[in-house]
């Protein structure tokens, strides 16, 4: 199993109080809640957490795109990852990912990637996602073209990577008279290719295709709905494409608290892991969900799945038990991790070891228990199928 | 009810619904985001004097939506085509919200035919300083209290419990109304440049507390459509056919009846 470093660079200083007036951290918050002295810090030491993991001996440093929210302050995550991208030695640089049917012009994105694929000399990982619903209000982009524009988008970067330019694109959503990327990519045929996705069975069978293969990355889904989704990821190639994923293709993020014992991880996680899941990802469901966003039958899946998680007073604990938190001493979470590797063979753990208002101090302590007590259990080691009955 | 027949009708690979009702003239009237919810109450009164047709348009209620249906143009080009279908060389037309709006895109593309407007609570221009209210990042709690002026009209929908197969319905029409709709928000920016081409008796209807589409929105289209008529209602939301009902309906009926 590999592991990555995700940071997703909250606005740790937001007035938890907030949410007496306000309904969400997104998007209606107003952004004088934002003090860009508070902001410069926080970006400051986000960064050096992102390059203090490399040095610890993580695969990847990860970053992601939000806009219009004090959930995550990277609206362009090319900016930090352009500056990771000097300032690391050995991890991959991952942006995971950009949000293709937000942009009228997916070429800037084949561009960026291109040049960081360049930079890093293809220590590179292109992240391709939807953005979150809420992302559809942010931008002004109607959620009925969504998959539509996602598909298009796609296609359009991937042939801008692959192709000799220049050529014609004329799609629905968009209209190049001229593609011919300057740089083209340092990688062949191109940069590695994750899909992070909250979960739809469009979006696993697509990223599982066999002219794609692309690394499924599922994020904030209770344990069992994750095994669901991997399972059928893995059901998916085997009997419908006739090949047998590897572990490389399943990811998960998940955030993750290691501490001396369970006690301690317990006590200094939980204010800012309970922040981070009732007040950073507390998201009203007209806001998350738009019309047409996903299917009707879709959306109602998704629902079902995700009701913890919007439920809101939502606490340390409850998050543990469903999976979608692991906290404990460095024993207690290699013994849930090898869980997840052997119960749904993950290639690839995204840990989100900086979470909510979690500082700065606990956030290295944590990466530094997990980087030397957990990680390298699992270096060679390979997974060990098990069963409901055999436990 | 009584007298409404539901019809089936083939236009452009579309199976059309449509409610009709009464003989006469012919009353075209055009939904809104929601539905057809707000017209069919007062259908059996239109139909004392008109032939009255309230189509679901395609994606909303019993209509599906075809794979080529994207936009309140696309919608706009599809009625002229129902029009042609139905062989109607005269008629009164009517819409509701956004079906105000595509029936003042059918009449900048061809007004000939058309006897009379009504748009009412229209969607289809921006106002500026203006916002429009958001349907679609409010509840629907915070919708019905939007869309309504008096108490009495909210509480009633507020505890109103719709079925499995109501919310169906609604999701279906939220879903298609968010792929014509979504940006421009409600509106087509160059609407406003062809409005004067609606040289035909038009009558544009509005509540003064309508939460959607504030009152401005209404003097702006009386000001952009030469010779309009505008008749707004006191502590009247966005649905004045039901809150002011009879006022609505007189109004209407006096003008269809007036114009040539």
């Amino acid at each position: 199993m590999d592991f990555y470093f995700f940071n997703l660079m909250p606005y740790g200083a937001l007035d938890l109080e907030y949410d007496k007036k306000y309904a969400s951290a997104n998007l209606l918050l107003p952004n004088s809640y934002y003090d860009p002295e508070e902001g410069h810090k926080l970006y400051t030491r986000y960064m050096d957490e992102l390059e203090y993991a490399d040095e610890l001996g993580f695969d990847g440093v990860c970053v992601n795109e939000h806009h219009q929210t004090a959930y995550g302050l990277m609206p362009t995550p090319g900016v930090i990852a352009g500056a990771l991208a000097r300032n690391t030695r050995q991890a991959k640089v991952c942006v995971l990912g950009r949000a293709l049917p937000l942009v009228n012009n997916p070429l800037m994105i084949a561009e960026e990637f291109s040049m960081l694929d360049n930079i890093t000399k293809g220590r590179f990982v292109a992240g391709f996602v939807r953005g979150l619903g809420v992302e559809y209000h942010a931008m002004g982009i109607n959620p009925a073209f969504s998959l539509e524009r996602f598909h298009e988008a796609h296609d359009l970067v991937v042939r801008a990577w692959t192709e000799i330019g220049p050529f014609a694109f004329e799609g629905k959503h968009y209209h190049l008279q001229y593609v011919n990327l300057w740089p083209r990519p340092y990688s062949k045929p191109h940069p590695e290719v994750w899909i992070p996705s909250q979960g739809s069975e469009e979006t696993i069978r697509w990223a599982a295709h066999p002219d794609r293969r692309y690394t499924y990355l599922n994020v904030y889904s209770p344990f069992s709905a994750v095994e669901q989704f991997m399972g059928m990821y893995r059901r998916v190639c085997e009997e419908d494409y006739g090949y047998e994923a590897e572990d490389r293709q399943l990811g998960l993020a998940v955030p993750i608290y290691v501490g001396e014992t369970d006690e301690i991880a317990a006590k200094e996680a939980r204010p800012h892991i309970e922040a981070f899941f009732n007040k950073f990802l507390r998201i009203p469901n007209e806001l998350l969900l738009p019309p047409g966003y996903t299917s009707i039958s879709s959306l109602k899946a998704i629902a079902l799945a995700k009701r913890e998680m919007l439920g809101g007073g939502k606490s340390m604990e409850r998050m543990n038990d469903l999976g979608m938190f692991i906290c404990g001493s460095a024993d207690t979470v290699r013994t849930r991790l090898e869980e997840f590797q052997d119960r749904i063979g993950l290639g690839r753990m995204c840990t989100i070891l900086q979470f909510g208002t979690l500082p700065h101090e606990l956030t290295r302590k944590n990466m530094e228990l997990f980087a030397t007590k957990v990680m390298p259990h699992f270096r060679g080691r390979l997974r060990r199928p098990r069963s409901e009955a055999a436990e | 009810m009584t007298g409404i027949r539901t019809e089936t009708l083939n236009v452009s690979g579309v199976a059309l619904t449509v409610r009709r009702a009464g003989e006469g003239e012919t009353l075209l009237l055009l939904h809104g985001a929601n539905g057809n919810a707000s017209w069919l109450p007062i259908i059996e009164s239109l139909s004392a004097r008109y032939d009255v047709i309230l189509p679901d348009h395609p994606g909303f209620g019993d209509t599906d939506a075809p794979g080529w249906m994207d936009s309140i143009f696309d919608m706009a080009y599809f009625y002229l085509d129902v029009i042609e279908a139905l062989g109607l060389e005269s008629f009164h037309l009517a819409g509701h919200s956004m079906g105000g709006w595509i029936a003042a895109e059918i009449a900048v593309r061809d007004r000939h035919r058309i006897k009379s407007l009504t748009l009412v609570s229209s969607a289809g221009i921006w106002v500026n300083g203006t916002p429009m209210g958001d349907l679609f990042s409010w509840s629907p709690q915070e919708t019905v209290r939007r869309a309504f002026a008096r108490q009495s009209f909210i509480d009633e929908m507020l505890a109103y419990e719709p079925s499995e197969e109501e919310i169906g319905v609604m999701l279906k029409n939220r879903q298609m109304a968010a792929r014509l709709c979504w940006s421009p928000r409600l509106h087509n920016p160059d609407l406003r440049k062809w409005l004067h081409r609606l040289k035909l008796p038009t009558l544009i209807i509005w509540g003064d507390s309508d939460g959607i589409f504030p009152e401005p929105y209404a003097h702006a289209y009386h000001e952009l459509i030469p010779g309009s008529e505008l008749e707004i209602y006191e502590n009247c939301g966005h649905v004045p056919m039901a809150e002011a009902r009879d006022a609505f309906l007189s109004r209407l009926l006096t003008f269809t009846g007036g114009a040539a």
